[in-house]
């Protein structure tokens, strides 16, 4: 995994509301068809991070870059790299004025110039692929919880995207439909050549899918450590907090 | 001390010798006796510590421990407790913590063992200190922050109003990317949903100008100018004022609430991730179709405020039907009309702009969607009233 290039490099980044400094001095960097996890207790800026990283927050200090190109959002160049990200809200953030099939499809119309049989093909396929078929004409309000998850993760995928990012993925789902998304963002990485990068604490989901994870920690306000969560776990001489995280603090 | 120990003794004293049929009474009531052993301060809980029942003052208790030299441990025991729950965990948890404050190391092993292990993980984490402010609170420093804040709110008006010139060209030129389903639906719901209401409130308005009206005017045996009167007062005023005034109640507090509730379900963020513009793909289209319904739903206005004058003049005096409708054409110019039009066109803008304002700036929870709603309604009806008081002078200078 470590000898493809990186896609994604961020140098020194701070991440801060106002005066507040919420972590500092990030740097690491996703290599192609990476699977990286940001994890951390609650309230340490994984989701901060995220909106950084797809340009929702711009970073006071610090440089992210995708490929050779910086991000700086507003830019056009910003706007040219957003058209490869694929986006997956915590609530699934669905347009709740309009259907399920709108939803997925608008990105296809906005970007593409398809016929509307083509998106409607397309548009099927990708609900059918988060297991929603047959779900189009319904409104998000009328779905559970998790359906719109999934139906976030459709419209998420909708442009093929190469960089996909999900924000806590499996909070709130049971323990199967959980695992069976594992599973599907494994497929997407592996068919779409994806490189992911999740924000979760949930351990099964780090430890069944993280090629390595990040460790954000909200006392220290800085990334712990990089690596392999199961080597993090194994090996002694990584740091006490993260092994302590990831064993949900058994060895105490 | 001495005084104190002999109080509470005394009180277990009475307890214990008044009545005895009385001591299942007395049992059930909370107390802490106390006593010195050494550099220790035994205080000794009893009764019933249940929430709601009479407690002993804590402050009594820590002015008696205060007063007592050379004390180095708090020992907290309890042999005869009836019952318990959060209220003797509180007491006790309070007494620790003042003790901290004195000095005093605390021993808890007196205590039953849920109290002991409660107790101990309530201390575990220590409280948070840090309130995420670090700036001083003192006047200076608020009017600042104000000002401050003031400023930046302008700013972030300017810059919306930049970008909506820039995005309404954009659409005016065929550039503009939003979705013709989007803005018919938009259309149906300012427009033909909303002639209704607006049908309703301006005949009862031009009913009310005519009573007003014709009893006044009948003292002059001039009854057919009630025709002017109404005609005027609609066509000019108040047709495009109350149009404007349901419409700021009524869309512009849906815009900013639909908008606002968008911002909370991270929906607007996701357009943004996607590369649409929440201005263009949502601001736009209700801009435009509230500018162009206005003037619409203020022509309906005007008609039927003209025809509630007409009942009344009608039903209580002897105007007829033909004198009315006669009198509001030689009466009503062409202007009077264009000045109603124009001035609803522009009532139309500033509640579209207040409600999708608002709505885009919403907080991020539940409440700050009611606050969106609330202040998109306030904005807009001040800022109709305002434009509409600089119209007045403007067309009166113009001559129009």
């Amino acid at each position: 995994m470590s000898n493809q290039p990186a896609t994604i490099r961020v140098k020194n980044l701070t991440l801060a509301y106002g005066d507040y400094t919420v972590m500092r001095a990030l740097n690491f960097s996703v290599h192609k068809r990476e699977i990286k996890v940001i994890m951390g207790g609650s309230g340490c800026g994984k989701s901060t991070l995220l909106k950084h990283l797809v340009g929702l927050e711009r970073a006071k200090v610090g440089e992210i870059y995708y490929g050779d190109q910086r991000f700086e959002p507003g830019t056009s160049q910003a706007e040219g790299i957003r058209r490869r990200f694929g986006v997956s809200f915590q609530s699934g953030a669905l347009w709740s004025s309009m259907t399920l099939f709108e939803n997925v499809a608008l990105p296809l119309e906005h970007y593409t110039q398809l016929p509307a049989s083509e998106i409607r093909e397309l548009v099927e396929f990708k609900l059918s692929l988060v297991g929603l078929a047959g779900y189009g004409h319904r409104m998000p309000s009328e779905l559970s919880g998790g359906m719109q998850k999934r139906a976030g993760l459709a419209r998420a995928i909708a442009l093929d995207p190469n960089i996909l990012f999900f924000d806590e993925p499996s909070a709130g789902l049971d323990p199967l439909s959980s695992r069976r998304l594992d599973d599907l963002i494994l497929e997407l990485r592996d068919a779409l050549g994806a490189t992911i990068i999740i924000v979760t604490h949930e351990l099964a989901s780090i430890f069944a899918i993280a090629d390595s994870a990040l460790f954000l920690d909200v006392d220290s306000k800085t990334a712990l450590c990089d690596g392999n969560p199961h080597e993090l776990l194994d090996d002694p001489s990584s740091n006490a907090k993260v092994r302590r995280f990831l064993s949900r603090g058994d060895n105490d | 001390m001495h005084g104190s120990f002999a109080r509470y003794g005394k009180r277990r004293c009475e307890g214990l010798f008044s009545n005895m049929s009385d001591t299942q009474q007395k049992a059930k009531k909370a107390d802490w006796g106390t006593r010195r052993k050494g550099g220790n301060f035994v205080v000794h809980f009893s009764g019933v510590w249940i929430n709601g029942e009479p407690k002993p003052s804590a402050d009594t208790l820590r002015r008696d421990i205060e007063s007592e030299p050379e004390l180095e441990t708090l020992h907290l025991e309890a042999d005869h407790l009836t019952s318990w729950d959060s209220s003797l965990l509180v007491a006790v948890r309070q007494l620790c913590d003042w003790a901290d404050t004195q000095g005093l190391r605390t021993r808890l092993d007196g205590l039953p063992n849920g109290v002991q292990n409660l107790v101990a993980l309530s201390r575990a984490v220590p409280e948070n200190k840090q309130t995420g402010e670090d700036t001083p609170d003192d006047f200076l420093s608020n009017m600042g922050e104000r000002a401050l804040s003031g400023y930046r709110g302008l700013n972030g008006y300017f810059e919306f109003l930049g970008q909506l010139c820039i995005d309404l060209f954009a659409f005016l030129r065929g550039r503009g990317r939003l979705r013709g389903k989007d803005l018919l639906t938009l259309l149906q719901s300012t427009g033909a949903q909303a002639m209704p209401i607006v049908a309703l409130l301006s005949f009862l308005t031009g009913l009310i100008i005519a009573f007003i009206g014709v009893i006044q005017l009948q003292k002059f045996a001039a009854d057919i100018y009630v025709a002017d009167l109404v005609g005027l007062a609609v066509t000019r005023e108040l047709g495009a004022l109350m149009a404007g005034i349901i419409m700021a109640g009524r869309t512009g507090a849906a815009f900013a609430a639909q908008i606002g509730s968008m911002q909370v379900n991270e929906e607007i963020d996701s357009l943004a991730t996607f590369g649409i513009s929440p201005m263009q793909f949502l601001v736009v289209p209700r801009v435009v179709a509230l500018v162009l319904m206005m003037p619409l739903l203020c022509g309906c206005a005007n008609f039927l405020g003209i025809v509630g004058g007409m009942v009344v003049a009608v039903a209580i005096s002897d105007v007829t039907v033909l004198q009315y409708c006669n009198q509001i054409q030689v009466a009503v110019g062409l202007n009077d009309l264009a000045v109603g039009f124009f001035k609803s066109g522009i009532f139309g803008l500033i509640i579209a702009l207040a409600g999708c304002y608002r709505g885009l700036n919403c907080g991020r929870d539940a409440s700050s969607v009611g606050l969106a709603a609330t202040s998109a309604v306030v904005t807009s009806i001040t800022w109709i009233v305002i434009a509409d008081a600089i119209f007045a002078v403007m067309f009166q200078i113009l001559g129009i």
